[in-house]
């Protein structure tokens, strides 16, 4: 590759051609501040839109200061990236952002995980010039069900822009207005909650701000503890194991269930229990549709719509129903795990307990924001009263450990409660990309061909490649299965189906990138994909230790059909464990 | 018919209004009717000449004779002399001051090469909706020429060679430019007509397109032959509806001809050309903001590289130039390289339209050779300052241009000359303002309309302007301090140096040269709380001149808000804390009584 | 339409319409007419061009004057719109400003019918790419 010489600070610096200065710095250990500036590696996004201008430097023969992250080197450029001139423009602009954002840096939810907050410490920012003037941009605070849009403390990064659009090709964010009011909101300014958003939550994980921020459930979780008259237990959703170590800053990838467990018990739920059971539970309804649909198929039956698509995940969920409305037939009408453990543990569990439903709280630790408002939706309450009361994410119970001053690194390692706790490696592999689908497999190929598996790791279905694909024999039938993460690559698995050119018999798809691993409410992994493989490697670790694997086999599960539902796709199951998808686009307002 | 055999033409504008032309018409009128000759000679009086510097300005036809410095007592000598024996007043003659000739032929006045028309050469000329009287002027020759007897790389050098540069105020080389596009091979390339005029009283243009959608169209052609292009895309804005149909109606009429579609003058070269509409945002001249509005995107820059000759429309090679470099295409073709590069000055060559507006008698749309001096444009061709004002300074290049001001008068005018004074040629927004402007006000203005035009992608531009905007504000609400003065520089200069695209790097050039030129009133404002110009409301003090007063009563009673106080023939006084400076008291008083401080 | 397929159709054409150019259906010889050339770009407009024109088209119709109107774009002269260009059979042409009704009825009675020059001629000013 062609190389270009160059002098950056008086350093000599040898890099390929069509380096930018700022990555040709850091080659030689200069470290240029940025702020809207976002390289996430692993997922092919270079976000440069050279908006903030914090990261210009003084190239030599050049009219204005360049944006270093925009700019690329070119042979014997001479590049001071800290001289005065440099200095003065990036405080004086620096300045200029903040004498646009709100000072309420006490209480905001950013405050310390803050880019725009570290580098007003970093540049020494003591006071605010223009306040004696300055008139701020103000904008209604957005409040979703997942996800708050505080626009006041926008600085027009625009990388949640990227993320919205160009990696998950959803489009509910854009910048919209002109000039000082210019600023990132869905179409006609209109509430995030009319819009297409998908509360996959990529935009709250870039945001530097506090502009974008998860609801915050912690404060209300607290209360209902805190409340006597109130049975609360909890569901922990397989891939929050997996990463809620790194909030108390142990390595990504060490697991932490039965320390998790611990903290749970500590901080007052009346039981612990996991979602992987009904993980498990949804493989029989969902893994019993696919065969269904399949044996149908097989035997000639015109009617039946394959391939089959998973539906676990809301995010996607959101999206199919918003942009892929001639499809909604085509998705497993299997509720998500969250929601079948809420329809069990307020019907089955609370008769167990004698417990009536208004008074169980059921609450989830979810990897994910969208979960925040899957459990909002009309279809999974009775009488107005929610399966699922309220989801947090792994970051929110983080903190509350952290609040409760519960020394998480010396807990035991504890159990789940029963019956709802227990799962098989089936139910935990949901966490990661390809999980649901080989959890899947590893019961329909045991009912479909009435044959024990002589191996349940299927490592072609496993990786981190954005579309997989894969074939597995089912005893002399081949099923042809498509994986996904990330709906921008969802969308073109769906486009195929949608034009007729899918030969997929079932397809898995994800919202986010490395599935539920890399959800919005996991602790911030910054687009560095080694966090996400060590995360999905435990995911795997915790399978590969489990003594059951296969979901039909979790005698837990066995004795809820027996005790309670029948069995998979009974009237009872269709009730309490199924669902239908609108076309949400009726519910989004045009203007 | 008329049985006038001779007509008198005296010259009314306000230049030699102002050196009694009127008497001179007058005389020449009375001494007619002496002599018996009104039946058959006419003494009409007409708009300038432009030829202020010499007047009052008789010109007589049939004979094309002009005099100069005519006075009335002339008018004796004129008419017996000229009128009733046919012999010209030698002593009046106009000369060309520097060869000492005689001049009768108007080609020939200095004062009429102050102004050629390259660009706006059929406009008010031709029927903009009729190809037919585009053709009778050699329309669509050039096109052909360069079909039947040029390749690319030909015609690209005799631009090159022509020095033309780009008139939408960036300056750079369009014949190169064209070759930057020529050089990168692609499946599809594009030529873009930037018709998306933004700046405040700038419209030479649309007038371009209004009056002469041809001249653009067949350049367009032109540049698709030299840059490999096939498709023409013109981006104007909605607000140019006229402009908009004559230019559909020219496509329109060119197609019919065959003059675009396949194959135009039965060569290998195929061409036609689409409009794409703009909303109006001023920063979609950016040409990489103007490409993203025309895919549909939000209209805000990018950081070139890549340029567009590159990657532009689509991805692909586009060349983008403006309306008014387009319409000098076609001339340099017929003309050649040589007769544009006689025209202008070392390094900018040929004309530039202005649009000339302001404080000047003759606002209007001119064309003036690169290296005219800014006094023969608002003097001679703009017939001076409004009302006998005095000058104070012109604003060149609209909101991102600079002030200029009395030392600059005589400054050539071209783009490196203009820079270096600290203003720029910009599209050709020409603003000139008189004694009554002030500079603290005007600077508010034209960061007003940056302020509402920025895109908001960066910071500086987004924020930086507002602030600067604000701290304007500030001062003309007489709550400066003498520090805002260097925050504004400060801020000014950062604003230019960290900005993405020219918007924000030219933002700040008003108010920064204005604060370099009119220290003075800065400091007026920002120290003794005063505005010299008496145009910053907040600043003005309402008095009444007890000598003058009277005691008529008319102020107090003209006052709305009771203000004024006074007896009844004594003298009268105002409660400033009580006024809200409306000057109805001033415009009240028939005694100059009221004065403004 | 005819299509011009080279620059020898071109020079034809041009020929052809200089000594005949087309107005409205009838071919007519511009020479021996008075020519009428109305301002009509947006600022024109926008000050009464329109109706200047709608005037001059009809006045000139009712009082049986031989003249062609035509529009064309903006002549330069912003600070006396409407203007008006007009040009005798043989004579140079004589531009007008402010041109409203009062103005254009005295242009066709005293300028066009009896050569009488009127107020306010504005002066060229410029010099033309052929002069």
């Amino acid at each position: 590759m062609e190389k270009v010489k160059l002098t950056i600070d008086q350093k000599a610096v040898e890099v390929p051609k069509g380096t930018t200065i700022l990555k040709a710095a850091r080659t030689v250990g200069i470290e240029i501040p940025t702020l809207c500036y976002m390289h996430l590696e692993d997922l092919n996004i270079e976000h440069k839109p050279g908006g903030c201008r914090v990261c210009v430097v003084e190239v030599q023969g050049r009219k204005n200061l360049a944006p270093s992250c925009a700019t690329e080197v070119s042979e014997g450029m001479i590049v001071n990236t800290h001289s005065i001139r440099v200095l003065n423009a990036r405080k004086t602009v620096l300045e200029l952002i903040l004498s646009d954002h709100p000072k309420d840096c006490l209480i905001c939810p950013k405050s310390g995980n803050c880019e725009l907050q570290d580098l007003a410490i970093k540049m020494g920012i003591r006071e605010i010039p223009y306040q004696d003037i300055a008139e701020m941009s103000t904008y209604r605070t957005d409040f979703s069900p997942a996800i708050i849009r505080d626009m006041n403390k926008c600085i027009m990064c625009r990388r949640c822009e990227t993320m919205c659009n160009e990696f998950q090709t959803v489009g509910a964010l854009s910048a919209i207005n002109r000039g000082f009011m210019s600023v990132v909101a869905p179409a006609f300014e209109m509430d995030l909650e009319d819009s297409v958003c998908t509360y996959c939550g990529q935009c709250v994980a870039v945001c530097p701000t506090g502009a974008l921020t998860e609801v915050d459930h912690t404060n209300r979780l607290i209360r209902d503890l805190a409340n006597p008259a109130k049975t609360v237990i909890v569901q922990t959703a397989p891939a929050v194991r997996a990463a809620l170590g790194e909030m108390f800053d142990l390595e990504p990838g060490t697991l932490v269930t039965g320390k998790m467990v611990a903290a749970l018990r500590r901080l007052g739920f009346k039981y612990v229990f996991d979602t992987d059971f009904a993980a498990d539970l949804t493989i029989l309804e969902e893994g019993s549709e696919l065969l269904d649909r399949l044996t149908r198929h097989l035997n000639g039956d015109k009617s039946v719509k394959l391939p089959i698509l998973t539906s676990c995940c809301p995010g996607w969920v959101n999206f199919f129903e918003s942009q892929f409305t001639d499809l909604l037939d085509i998705p497993s009408t299997a509720r998500s795990p969250q929601q079948m453990f809420g329809s069990i543990a307020k019907t089955y569990f609370a008769d167990k307990i004698d417990v009536k439903r208004e008074d169980l709280i059921v609450v989830s630790i979810m990897p994910c924001l969208a979960k925040k408002y899957e459990c909002t939706r009309d279809e999974f309450k009775v009488n107005g009263n929610p399966d699922v009361d309220y989801s947090i994410s792994t970051r929110e119970l983080g903190n509350l450990i952290k609040q409760a001053n519960i020394d998480f690194h010396s807990l035991p390692d504890e159990e789940f409660d029963l019956p709802l706790g227990e799962s098989t490696g089936a139910g935990v592999i949901f966490g990661a990309t390809g999980g649901v689908i080989e959890a899947a497999v590893r019961t329909a190929y045991e009912l479909f061909t009435k044959k024990t598996l002589d191996s349940v790791d299927f490592n072609e279905l496993r990786g981190m490649d954005g579309i997989r694909e894969a074939t597995i024999d089912f005893a002399g039938t081949p099923i042809n299965i498509g994986i996904a993460h990330g709906l921008g690559r969802a969308r073109k698995l769906l486009e195929d189906i949608r034009n007729g050119k899918s030969h997929y018999h079932a397809i898995e798809i994800m919202a986010c990138p490395g599935g539920c691993i890399g959800g919005g409410g996991q602790p911030l992994h910054h687009g560095n994909f080694e966090i996400l493989k060590k995360r999905m490697e435990a995911i795997y670790r915790e399978d590969q230790n489990k003594p059951i694997r296969k979901s039909h086999e979790n005698p837990y599960i066995i004795k809820l059909y027996e005790e309670f539902l029948g069995k998979p796709l009974s009237d009872k199951s269709h009730k309490l464990l199924h669902t239908h998808y609108v076309d949400k686009r009726k519910k989004i307002i045009y203007i | 018919m008329s049985e006038y055999r001779i007509h008198l033409l005296v010259c009314g504008g306000t230049g030699c209004l102002s050196q009694s032309s009127h008497a001179v018409a007058e005389s020449l009128i009375h001494e007619i009717k002496q002599q018996g000759l009104s039946d058959i000679a006419q003494v009409v009086s007409t708009g300038c000449f432009g030829l202020c510097e010499h007047g009052p300005v008789v010109k007589i036809i049939p004979d094309n004779t002009y005099y100069t410095h005519v006075k009335a007592e002339d008018a004796v000598e004129i008419v017996e002399e000229h009128v009733v024996k046919g012999r010209k007043v030698q002593r009046l003659l106009f000369k060309d001051p520097k060869t000492d000739k005689i001049i009768t032929e108007p080609g020939e006045l200095e004062a009429y090469k102050k102004q050629i028309r390259i660009a706006l050469r059929n406009c008010g000329v031709v029927n903009p909706e009729n190809i037919d009287e585009y053709i009778v002027r050699r329309g669509y020759e050039a096109l052909g020429k360069v079909l039947a007897e040029m390749d690319p790389h030909q015609t690209i050098d005799i631009i090159k060679k022509s020095g033309l540069r780009g008139r939408g105020g960036g300056g750079f080389s369009t014949g190169l430019k064209w070759e930057l596009t020529a050089i990168n091979e692609a499946d599809r390339k594009y030529v873009v007509c930037n018709a998306d005029e933004g700046d405040p009283g700038a419209f030479m243009d649309r007038s371009i397109l209004e009056g002469d959608p041809h001249s653009v169209i067949e350049a367009m052609a032109i540049c698709g032959y030299c840059t490999g292009a096939g498709e023409g895309l013109v981006y104007i804005r909605a607000e140019y509806p006229l402009a908009i149909e004559r230019l559909k109606t020219a496509i329109k009429q060119a197609r019919n001809y065959g003059l675009l579609g396949k194959n135009i003058f039965g060569s290998d070269f195929s061409f036609d050309i689409d409009l794409r509409y703009g909303a109006g945002a001023f920063v979609c001249g950016e040409e990489t903001a103007l490409i993203h509005s025309m895919e549909g995107k939000r209209g805000e820059p990018t950081m070139k590289p890549p340029f567009p000759s590159v990657a532009g429309y689509l991805g692909k090679p586009t060349t983008v130039n403006n309306v008014e470099t387009f319409a000098n295409v076609p001339p340099i073709i017929l003309n050649g390289h040589e007769w544009f590069s006689s025209i202008g000055t070392e390094k900018s060559k040929g004309t530039k339209v202005f649009a000339l507006a302001g404080k000047v008698n003759n606002v209007g749309l001119i064309e003036v050779p690169m290296g005219i001096t800014l006094r023969e444009v608002i003097f001679e061709i703009g017939g001076g300052i409004k009302g006998g004002k005095k000058f104070k300074a012109v604003q060149t290049g609209g909101p991102s241009g600079g002030c200029l001001t009395e030392k600059h008068l005589d400054i050539p005018i071209d783009y490196d000359n203009l820079i270096a004074a600290g203003s720029m040629m910009g599209s050709g927004g020409m603003i000139v303002m008189d004694e009554d402007d002030c500079m603290v006000d005007m600077a508010k203005f034209f960061l007003e309309f940056t302020v509402d035009e920025s895109c908001g992608k960066c910071a500086p531009c987004r924020i930086g302007n507002k602030r600067l905007f604000e701290l304007l504000e500030k001062i003309t609400k007489g709550n400066g301090v003498p520090e805002d003065i260097d925050r504004l520089v400060n801020l000014g200069n950062v604003i230019k140096d960290t900005s993405l695209c020219g918007l924000g790097q030219s933002s700040p050039n008003p108010v920064i040269s204005m604060i370099r030129n009119f220290p003075d009133e800065y400091k007026a404002h920002v120290t003794d709380k005063k505005c010299p110009s008496g145009v910053c409301k907040a600043l003005m003090v309402y008095e009444i001149i007890p000598e003058n007063c009277v005691g008529c009563t008319a102020c107090a009673r003209a006052c709305p808000v009771g203000a004024i106080t006074g007896e009844r023939k004594e003298v009268h006084t105002i409660d400033t804390s009580l006024c809200i400076k409306c000057g109805a008291c001033m415009d009240r008083c028939k005694f100059n009584a009221v004065i403004v401080k | 339409m005819t299509k011009i397929k080279n620059m020898a159709d071109l020079k034809k054409l041009k020929e052809q319409l200089q000594s005949d150019i087309k107005t409205e259906g009838k071919n007519v010889r511009p020479e021996s007419l008075v020519h009428v050339k109305i301002a009509m770009a947006t600022c024109s407009i926008a000050s009464g061009s329109r109706e200047t024109m709608n005037y001059l088209v009809d006045e000139l119709e009712k009082r049986n004057i031989d003249a062609v109107v035509t529009q064309t774009g903006c002549m330069g002269y912003c600070y006396a719109e409407p203007t008006v260009e007009v040009t005798l059979p043989g004579k140079e042409p004589v531009v007008y400003g402010y041109v409203d009704h009062h103005k254009a009825d005295e242009i066709i009675e005293k300028y066009i019918k009896n050569g009488i020059l009127l107020e306010g001629i504005i002066p060229v000013n410029y010099r033309k790419i052929d002069d």
